[in-house]
């Protein structure tokens, strides 16, 4: 029974310190929901307010239409999964799995049937009856999946549970993760400050900055149509360049140093004359030695990635751009040797000065 | 916009109002008694003690002494334990496991216990004195000054021992490399790179030094003579040489207390300069010395354990000599001893028990609430808790004794005489330990293994008893064996409070002492050795990782 997640207006302090100041979210039914965002900017502050484990100073929750603001943790029917396990050390495996089918009215029969389907879903049927100490962490992490998802919760709810698991065990389990929510179909909300796990797993991403979020978009959106500077430049890499909305003829587009770039998707807001920052993925650029653009610089380095090439360009301004070009056998740009550029006008991004507002659509 | 609401009164709550009520009646209350008797006398306010006890040298000297006394076994205690534990942890020692041990057992007897056998070995007629004045050599009295400061030494730098061990023990194996590296090694990197590291469980472990050697009352009452120090002093004065004088022993305390809650705050300040974490990823790697230094260092840590092994070996063995009607040692072997001690054993060995048990389960069950309360509930309430159960900290055993019984002698609820007061005083003493520890405990385990619970439907009490609990059960049996041992070797506040029908058998023993019944006496010693070995043992087997914090 998978529930959606309405959060209205939500204020979170600590003391006089604001970690929240009003954050609004609509998560929907059987949504694989993450909160992306740098260190300390409030996620786990927020999941927790979720789960009940911090107080609420202000605003309003809702699992469907039930307010949950002031219902116990207990009462919840949360699932949930922490960065470090926390599987119960004096427990075994199976222990563990049924401690919560242990709080509901089950008979015994129906908690082992329980217990071991998801023993089994979760691969860890063979170490039942070890206790956790013996286990690697991405069993751990196994254990405490399990254990959340036995109790069949309205929702999962996840803080960085890979964050302590090596890279590749990481990628394995965030594929182990996407799978079991994709085959129970439950509402999820994950926690994470690695974008690139991020966009790997999620339907939708609400990226987070000092308790606001900036926006909340699928990661193809949040990729290529970034609403402000700071998404533009978390999630992927980018180059950020200044330049200038430049009208002539009724044609509408960005200059950057003395080179032209028309466009056709700016918005009113983009007023001739007006300085702007741009926001170029590395891919974004068309690089070659002559004839293909009105930039011109100077290849300081390269980097050969096998199905890509890097480059590191010096613009005539001084300014420093990463470059992505497909390798090609006969690619034969040199160190120091000169380049020109050009731009994929209907890619790139571009923001007011500040960096707030897109200037775009 | 909600506010949140206030919650009702939850049974936590209760029980943090319960203890804070005990708390109040049992150690504010006495501690106030204390106080006021300080400075009333026949209802009348004066200052009279306090300018009698520093006007007349006869009284402060005593402070002096004592302090004089803590200073210099801090010392030597340091003098010995640092460069052990060092040994200890860095090179190979053979027959480790039993040094360790014998080590920690010799910091478990009671101080006084030492002292006597200390006196059977290097006093007047001991036996070592005896065996040089034959070759002609007279040895150096051991009453007075150095024979308190010996005792307390041999009895204490274990503590520094066992703090410094736990600090090398998270000292990381490339940290000693790095310096060797960088050309410092050997003595030289035992000061600039070792000493430093340990600097913070140093201070620690100097504190604790400090502390107990000041507020021991035994070693100095039997092997001082002249040289008297004030908790023996407050003794005197509350048993009365002369007269009875409650005022005078109440103002020598309150000057007691206002010396080592300074020194207590001393330190801490100090500590917080030098605090800093370490976690060793690979512990340090024990080394195997050149035979020269390894010969050494075997013979240093042997002789060091041998001393400290000394006076209980020599007690054992005396329990076993002949004796004659008075009690006095004849030659050859029997258990004469240990049937003229059984008199005394028949009902100190029940009470040591109730005692004992009952102090150690009320000190458990109160460390955990508040421990729990402490670290998980944080609210002032608990706040002042927490500051509350750290006062007995500071206080010498002999002064909660006064007050107690200065408090429950009379009014609404008479206590004297009982084993409820010596209980109370027993946990009082014990308790600042052991919720220090299981705070430790407690804060090692992440919040959010309960919230998992409670996410999972385990109520808040449920997951008190099904999850936290448990979790914290190792750190908290051994810290309760500890808490036993200590309990069952107190002196200092039981011997102002007990009665014919509660003496203990560390009190029997100092009866037995005081009335010169020496073979008797090194009976009961010898069955107190006896349950202190298998609680050791008891421990060892329980806490995995043998880190014991006194
Ligand atoms: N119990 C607390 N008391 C005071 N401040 C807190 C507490 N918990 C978190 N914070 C602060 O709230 C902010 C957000 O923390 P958190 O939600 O843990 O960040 P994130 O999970 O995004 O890394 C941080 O600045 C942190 O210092
Ligand atoms: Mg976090």
């Amino acid at each position: 029974m998978s529930i959606n997640i309405i959060i209205k207006n939500a204020v979170k302090r600590y003391g006089d310190v604001v970690i929240i100041p009003d954050l609004s979210l609509d998560i929907k039914k059987g949504e694989f929901f993450t909160l992306l965002g740098p260190s300390g900017c409030g996620k786990t502050t927020l999941l927790r307010m979720i789960a009940g484990f911090n107080t609420i100073e202000g605003g309003d929750f809702y699992f469907n239409e039930t307010r949950i603001n002031d219902l116990n943790p207990a009462k919840r029917n949360i699932g949930m999964v922490f960065q470090n396990y926390a599987v119960f050390p004096h427990m075994t495996v199976r222990g563990n799995v049924a401690f919560g089918l242990k709080n509901r009215k089950m008979s015994k029969e129906e908690i082992k049937k329980r217990t071991d389907e998801f023993l089994e879903l979760m691969k860890i049927k063979e170490y039942e009856n070890r206790l956790p100490e013996r286990l690697s962490g991405g069993q751990q992490q196994r254990v405490a999946l399990a254990r959340a998802l036995a109790v069949h919760p309205d929702v999962l709810l996840m803080d960085e549970p890979l964050s302590n698991l090596d890279a590749k065990l990481r990628v394995e389990m965030r594929e182990v993760i996407k799978e079991i929510q994709n085959k129970i179909g439950i509402t999820t909300v994950y926690v994470t400050h690695d974008q690139e796990e991020a966009m790997a797993i999620s339907d939708r991403i609400a990226v987070m900055d000092k308790g606001v979020i900036q926006q909340i978009g699928t990661p193809k959106v949040l990729y290529h149509r970034p609403a402000n500077l700071f998404v533009a430049t978390f999630i992927g890499k980018t180059n950020v360049l200044d330049g200038k909305i430049y009208e002539e003829n009724g044609e509408k587009g960005v200059m950057l140093e003395n080179a032209k770039f028309p466009m056709k998707n700016l918005n009113d807001l983009a007023v001739d004359g007006l300085n702007v920052k741009l926001s170029i993925r590395p891919e974004e650029f068309v690089i070659c030695e002559h004839g293909c653009g009105s930039l011109k610089g100077i290849v300081e380095d390269s980097v050969f990635l096998g199905l890509n090439t890097q480059y590191f360009v010096r613009l005539e301004s001084g300014e420093k751009v990463q470059i992505t070009r497909e390798s090609s056998i006969e690619d034969t740009i040199e160190k120091n040797s000169e380049v020109e550029i050009s731009v994929k006008t209907d890619k790139i991004n571009v923001f007011s000065e500040d960096g707030q507002r897109a200037l775009i659509g | 916009m909600t506010k949140s609401r206030k919650r009702p009164l939850e049974l936590w709550h209760l029980i943090s109002i319960a203890i804070t009520l005990l708390y109040l009646l049992f150690l504010i209350v006495p501690m106030f008694n204390i106080l006021k008797e300080s400075v009333y006398e026949n209802g009348r306010f004066t200052l009279k003690y306090f300018i009698q006890f520093f006007s007349e040298p006869y009284y402060f000297n005593t402070i002096l002494n004592s302090f004089k006394i803590s200073i210099a076994t801090t010392l030597f205690s340091l003098l010995v334990g640092v460069p052990l534990a060092y040994l200890y942890n860095l090179y190979r020692i053979h027959g480790r496991s039993v040094v360790q041990v014998l080590i920690i057992l010799s910091s478990m007897s009671a101080p006084f216990v030492g002292a006597y056998a200390w006196i059977l070995l290097l006093g007047r007629y001991g036996l070592i004195t005896k065996f040089f004045a034959e070759l002609g050599i007279a040895l150096p009295s051991i009453y007075g000054f150095r024979g308190v400061v010996l005792v307390l030494t041999t009895r204490l730098y274990p503590l520094v021992f066992m703090y410094v061990s736990g600090a090398l023990r998270n000292v990381d194996n490339s940290l000693l490399e790095a310096s060797q590296n960088l050309g410092v090694s050997g003595v030289k990197r035992f000061f600039k790179v070792v000493v430093p590291l340990c600097t913070p469980s140093i201070l620690a472990a100097a504190l604790m030094v400090f502390m107990r050697a000041m507020a021991d009352f035994g070693t100095p009452l039997l092997i001082g003579e002249g040289y008297r120090t004030f908790p023996v002093e407050i003794y005197k004065q509350y048993v009365g040489e002369t007269s009875q004088n409650y005022n005078f022993a109440a103002a020598i305390s309150v000057i007691a207390i206002v010396i080592t809650a300074i020194v207590f705050l001393v330190q801490k300040v100090a500590s917080e300069k030098f605090s800093f974490k370490m976690n060793a990823l690979h512990s340090i790697e024990r080394k195997k010395a050149k035979p020269v230094t390894s010969f050494f260092i075997h013979a240093y840590t042997y002789i060091v354990v041998a001393i400290s092994m000394l006076p209980q070996v020599y007690l054992v063995y005396c329990s076993f000599r002949n004796t004659n009607a008075f009690g006095n040692f004849t030659k050859g072997l029997s258990l004469n001893s240990y049937k003229n001690a059984w008199k005394y054993v028949r009902t100190a060995l029940p009470n040591t028990l109730i005692i004992g048990l009952s102090t150690m389960v009320i000190v458990v069950l109160m460390s955990i609430l508040i421990a729990y309360m402490v670290v998980r509930r944080k609210n002032t309430m608990n706040n002042v808790l927490d500051t509350m159960s750290m006062i007995p900290y500071i206080i010498p055993g002999s002064v909660i004794g006064i007050a107690l019984v200065l408090t429950f002698s009379k009014g609404w609820l008479v206590l004297t005489g009982t084993m409820a007061i010596m209980i109370i005083a027993m946990v009082i003493r014990r308790i600042p330990y052991t919720i220090r520890s299981s705070v430790a405990v407690l804060q090692q385990i992440p919040i959010t293994t309960e919230e998992a619970s409670i996410s999972l439907g385990a109520s808040k009490l449920k997951t008190f008893f099904k999850v936290t609990t448990p979790m914290m059960a190792s750190g908290i049996v051994s810290g309760a064996i500890l808490s036993w041992v200590s309990i069952i070797t107190e002196l200092s506040a039981s011997i102002m409070l007990y009665s014919a029908r509660t003496q203990t058998l560390t009190l029997s023993i100092y009866v037995l002492v005081s009335r010169g019944t020496d073979g008797a006496a090194c009976a009961v010693s010898t069955i107190l050795l006896l349950f202190t070995v298998i609680s050791l043992a008891l421990f060892m087997r329980v806490s995995k990782n043998k880190d014991i914090v006194m």
